[in-house]
This record gives structure tokens, sequence and C-alpha cells, in this order.
């Protein structure tokens, strides 16, 4: 374990951003948001951001190739940006969970290898949550907010921070810090303890994913989806707002001279998610919104081992501008249904 | 005032007034309430609240209940009246098919606002005499509902009800000592480079969720051009660092004299932008130009923008309003 006096926060920021690109948690108009270190900015005390850190791995926007044409040729030009080493610095439990939903998803044949690259290059550093909020369930995830998973986990304990390597890519981030300083365990045991006793007290710890990851047919054709939609307005808040959310659309656009292929994330909320030369396969916002849900509770986990494409950190709870959620769609789906 | 709202709801359904109740329902924790459509007494006496956390406008959604059998019933604030009248002006809503009760506003709030004063981990809220008590995971806050009003309600515009059947409380007038220009008035007061950097850096923060869009009661068209394959301009994402600047801007040109300044756009902003300050930039311009004019103020107005009187402003105004030193 190693520690180091949170007034002595912007040294070890400093010496981190002297090797490699760092993005902290800080304060913006719109919330705090993953952002770049430079001198002088310090780390939100929200406890986490409004986007989500996957922006970092698979961002909004990004261009993937250019077409030049010349004559009849057409030139194909790898635009691709060279990705340096990075570190992402406080990152929660929950999102670094939501790495590995992301990673079964691109780095699964076919391999994004633009994601890939960003993958392999970041290095993150966890942070427990001492103090969770009411819309945090990730408990139900079987995600534990007191031992947050990534390279390097770290906890806040009174006025020092303590850092515990997890990985081979942590224990070299680590080395040859001078501003950290060896630490005894206790004052993180004492910090995991103060968190689950608060995790107990938290509204939605009972909240269950036991009843789904199966029984898609029967879920699919509930007649509860028409009463959990009537309000959504179709916009994609939840999606872009998610950890986990990955779907995303390619386009081209014309520069007047050539090409430029970009994707960007999609959402399937959105009238023309998916649409093909028929039309939209789901043409209401009920279809559109039970593909969301059917995606993260059916789904996914169905394809995938049982994991949740889900991964309880609350932004859609906070965020959806009618207070329509994951949360209330569990509990109205799973009503007098055996686990 | 919920005890009566329920009561009338329930009445107004068992009789076969109306056919369903459009309100506001319930959630997770005190604060997360949801527009809702109730078509049952139980639904109403076991999921229907009313409090000063209900701050969506539920105007918008009636474009598609009034094209169902049967009336619906709907509450409306001041500020969703004005809508709801803008709605039935632009025949977007069936006024034949609507039941609209008008309730009192004493001004709303919401989880964003009562948050950002640093009340983290709610539990539970209840509502005393105008005061929250509002129990978190960390401790009992109290604070009174005036001191986390949202910006649009600090700057009401009106207490009264443009449009309504009846009324629950009393009616209020409109307020005309409302400063909800001032802020205006202070960004036209920076140079046109300290003005245009204001508002990149706000914009800059979009996300292109489209909820201001969607939510707002000004923006009904069937099909939004943005959403449209065909129309050559639709984008998911930003082609250029401008684009998103320009989505703005043109929505904002597109309800200019219709926008009834709700603010239902700047609460959904999952990004914090001020979005009302660029609506409410025009309504200002109109004001000046045209005369004093609030849209959804009298059913069947026509705005100044879709009308002609001898005295309106000439084009070259532009030059005398500032505009001269950037031409």
């Amino acid at each position: 374990m190693l520690k180091i006096k949170l007034s002595k926060l912007p040294i070890l920021f400093d010496a981190l951003s002297d090797k490699n690109k760092l993005y902290i948690p800080a304060d913006t108009k719109g919330g705090a948001r993953f952002l770049q270190y430079e001198n002088g900015m310090t780390m939100t005390k929200e406890l986490n951001t409004v986007r989500s850190p996957k922006d970092l791995f698979f961002p909004q926007t990004e261009n993937l190739m250019d077409f030049k044409l010349e004559g009849k040729k057409i030139e194909v030009i790898d635009t691709r940006e060279e990705c340096e080493d990075f570190v992402i610095f406080g990152v929660r439990a929950c999102d670094v969970r939501s790495f590995e939903v992301l990673d079964r998803v691109f780095l699964s044949e076919p391999i994004d290898t633009y994601y890939k690259n960003r993958r392999e290059h970041g290095v993150i550093v966890s942070l427990a949550c001492n103090r969770p909020e009411e819309t945090c369930f990730c408990s139900t995830f079987d995600i534990d907010c007191a031992n947050p998973e990534g390279d390097v986990a770290s906890y806040i304990c009174g006025d020092e921070m303590y850092f515990e390597p997890l990985t081979e890519k942590g224990s070299e981030l680590l080395l040859n810090l001078s501003c950290l300083s060896e630490g005894s365990e206790a004052p993180v045991y004492e910090c995991k303890r103060n968190i689950y006793e608060i995790k107990s007290k938290l509204p939605l710890s009972t909240l269950s994913a036991e009843k789904f990851g199966k029984n898609m047919t029967e879920y699919f054709n509930s007649d509860k989806w028409d009463e959990l939609s009537e309000a959504c307005l179709g916009c994609g808040t939840c999606t872009f707002v998610c950890p986990t959310c990955q779907c995303y659309d390619i386009k081209d656009f014309d520069t007047g001279n050539g090409i430029k292929r970009f994707r960007c994330w999609d959402s399937c909320m959105y009238s023309d998610f998916t649409k093909m030369a028929h039309g939209n396969p789901r043409v209401s916002q009920k279809e559109r919104f039970r593909q969301r849900f059917m995606h993260k509770l059916v789904y996914y986990p169905m394809n995938n081992d049982g994991l949740f494409s889900c991964v309880g950190c609350g932004r859609c709870l906070s965020k959806c501008p009618i207070s329509m959620n994951i949360v209330k769609v569990m509990k109205k789906l799973g009503e007098g249904k055996d686990e | 005032m919920q005890e009566m709202m329920k009561k009338k709801a329930i009445e107004l359904l068992q009789s076969g007034e109306v056919a369903r109740v459009l309100g506001w329902k319930k959630g997770e924790f005190d604060y997360d309430i949801t527009p809702a459509v109730f078509e049952s007494a139980e639904e109403i006496e076991n999921e229907f609240i009313y409090n000063s956390l209900c701050s969506p406008n539920l105007s918008k959604y009636l474009v598609k209940e009034s094209r169902k059998e049967g009336k619906t019933l709907i509450f409306l604030k001041p500020c969703d009246s004005y809508s709801l009248s803008q709605l039935i002006t632009e025949h977007r809503v069936i006024r034949e098919n609507v039941y609209a009760v008008g309730i009192e506003c004493y001004g709303k709030t919401d989880a964003d606002t009562i948050k950002e004063k640093g009340i983290k981990g709610i539990t539970k809220i209840t509502e005393n005499d105008g005061v929250l008590n509002i129990e978190t995971l960390y401790g009992t806050e109290k604070i009174p509902v005036y001191e986390v009003l949202r910006e649009r309600c600090v700057n009401c515009k009106s207490k009264k009800h443009p449009v309504y059947d009846e009324l629950i409380g009393e009616e209020g007038e409109t307020v005309d000592d409302c400063e909800r220009f001032d802020e205006v008035a202070k960004i036209e007061a920076m140079t046109p480079e300290e003005r245009f950097a204001f508002f990149r850096n706000e914009l800059s923060r979009c996300i292109r969720c489209n909820a201001c869009r969607n939510v707002c009661p000004a923006c009904t068209c069937e099909k939004c051009v943005f959403d449209n394959d065909a129309s050559g301009i639709a984008q998911k994402a930003a082609s250029d660092s401008f684009e998103e600047n320009m989505f703005h801007i043109i929505r904002a040109f597109h309800v200019a004299g219709r926008c009834t300044d709700c603010g239902e756009c700047s609460r959904v902003c999952p990004q914090n932008i001020p979005l009302h300050l660029l609506n409410r930039k025009f309504i200002k311009d109109i004001n000046e130009l045209y005369g004093n004019y609030q849209a959804g103020e009298n059913i069947g107005n026509r705005s100044p923008l879709t009308d002609y009187t001898q005295s309106d402003a000439e084009p070259n105004i532009v030059y005398e309003r500032g505009g001269k030193d950037n031409a």
C-alpha cells in the first residue's frame, strides 16, 4: 500500500502527467467530467462524472478513414491518430466494470482496432466510493464500490489517499514516484468498513437482477412496456451518459474533394436507429424503448455468460428528463416473477 | 392541493366526462416524478402526485393524447397553460378533446437544483408550509422551496392561465416586474467577441441528445429535419465543432415567435446549457421591434413574425442595433 497526503495530490498529478496523458474527473459548468490534467486542475468532489469515462476509449465521434478521389482512382487513407499511453484517474468501480462490458463487444472478433488501440494504452486508477448516493445500485450487478478493480485501486482515508496496484501495468505506474510513501493497511480497512455500512442503507441495495438474463420472449411480449414507455421523449440522454451503451453509426461526410468516413454514437431511442432500406425495424417509441432495456437486461447477458450490460452507476436515474429509468423498468417488469 | 386534484380527477373519470388523466406519477424517490396517463381511480389513488417537485410541462403530451378517443384531463401550471394555448393556436392539439384544469403554482424545484446545493444521497423529501424536509444518507436538511426554485420560476412571467376549463386554487396575474430579460441584457452588453465566446463555451458541451428539442412544446414537427436522412443535413454527430452551435441557433429561430418561454429546454439539458437564453433573446427582440408580445397569451394570436403591420421594423434596423461595426 502506498499513500500520499491529499494536499500533495497535485504533486502526484504533475508527476503522472509528466510521463503520460492524465485524465482526472474535474468540475465543469456541465457537471464533473474527465478532463486532461493541466497544472492547477483539481479533482471534483462529485461522486461521479456526468459523461462516463467510456468517452476515452470510445469517443462520441471518430474519424475512421478518408477517401481521396482522383479521376477514377480512389485512395484510402488511414486517418487514425497515434495513441500515447494515458492514465485515467479516479474511475469508480461501476465504470471500471463498464470497460469489461465494452471489451466483450469491441474486442471479440472482428476486433475493433480503434478501440483496442486506446484500451491497450490506457491505465486505470480506480477510486472507492466513500459516499455513494441514492441512485447507486452497483451491488445489483455484483460490483463492490469498496473494492474497485482496475490497474490500481485507490482509497481516500481521512486526509490521505492510498494506492494498491492490482496489475502489472498498475505496479509499473506507481514505480519511482517519490511523492508516494509506504502506508499501513489499517486505514483502508476502516474506509471499506464505512463504505459497507452506508451501502447497506442505500435505498436500492435490495434490487436484484436475478430475474433477468433469461425468459427473453416473455419479457419481450410483456404488456408493461406500454406504460413504461408512454412518457419517453425519445431523446438520447440515457444512452449518451450510459457507460455501457456502445451502439454507433458509420457515416460518410462529403468534403467536396473526397470523403471522410466517421463513426458516431447512435441511440436506440432515435427514430432512425438501425434504419435500413426498408425503414426502421422498430417503428414506435415503445419498441425503441424496449430495445434499450432488453439489450441491457436480457440479450447482452444471454450472449455474454450472464454479464449484465448495466453497471448500476445511476447516471440515467439522475439525467432522464422525465425520470424513467432502468430501475423502474426492472421493478415493473419483475413484478410477480419468481427469482 | 394534491388531494383536491385527485378528487377532481377521480370524479371526472368516474362520471365518464374524461377517458384519461395526464398528471405526474410518483417515482422511486420523492423527486423522480414521471409524466403519466392515468386511466382509473385506483391508479390515481396510488400513484398520482402533485408537489413542488412536479416540474415537467405536460402540455406537449396532448399532441398525442388529444387524438385518442374521449377527452383527456390535463393539469396545467400557469406556464404549461401558455404552452397548451400556443399548441391549440398551431392546431397541434384538438381543443375539444381536452379538459384543462388550471392549478395554482408558486414555483417548482427539482433534484438537480437541490443537489446543486450540495445535498446528496436524498432518500426522502416531504414538504410542509413551503419548506422541504430532505432526508439523506448523510443526515437531514431543511430548505425552503423558494431557495431552490428553478431559474424560470425565480423569474416567473405569469401566474395566470390563458386556457382552462376550470381552476383549482386561485388565478394569478402576469408578473409585471419579472426580471427574465436581465440575463439577456447582460449578454447584449458584451462585445461581439465576448458574446461569441460565451455561447461557444456554453454550446460546446452539447452531446446532441436532442432532449431540448424533444421536450419543447414548440417543436412538434412530425419529422424533424435533423432526423430526416433524406434532408442531407441529418447528422448524429457534428462534422465540425460549430455544428452543435448551429443546431441550437437554428432551433431557436424555428421556435421564434412561438416559444412561450416555458424553460423546459434548460431543465432537461444533461449538460446544463442555458438554452432558454437564446429563446429569450428572440422574445426580447420581438418585444422591442414589434411591441410586447407573449406567445400563448391568447388562443389564435398571430405572432408578429407571421403577421404584417405598417409599423413593423424595417430590415435596416440591424444597422442601428449595433450590427454596423461587424458588417
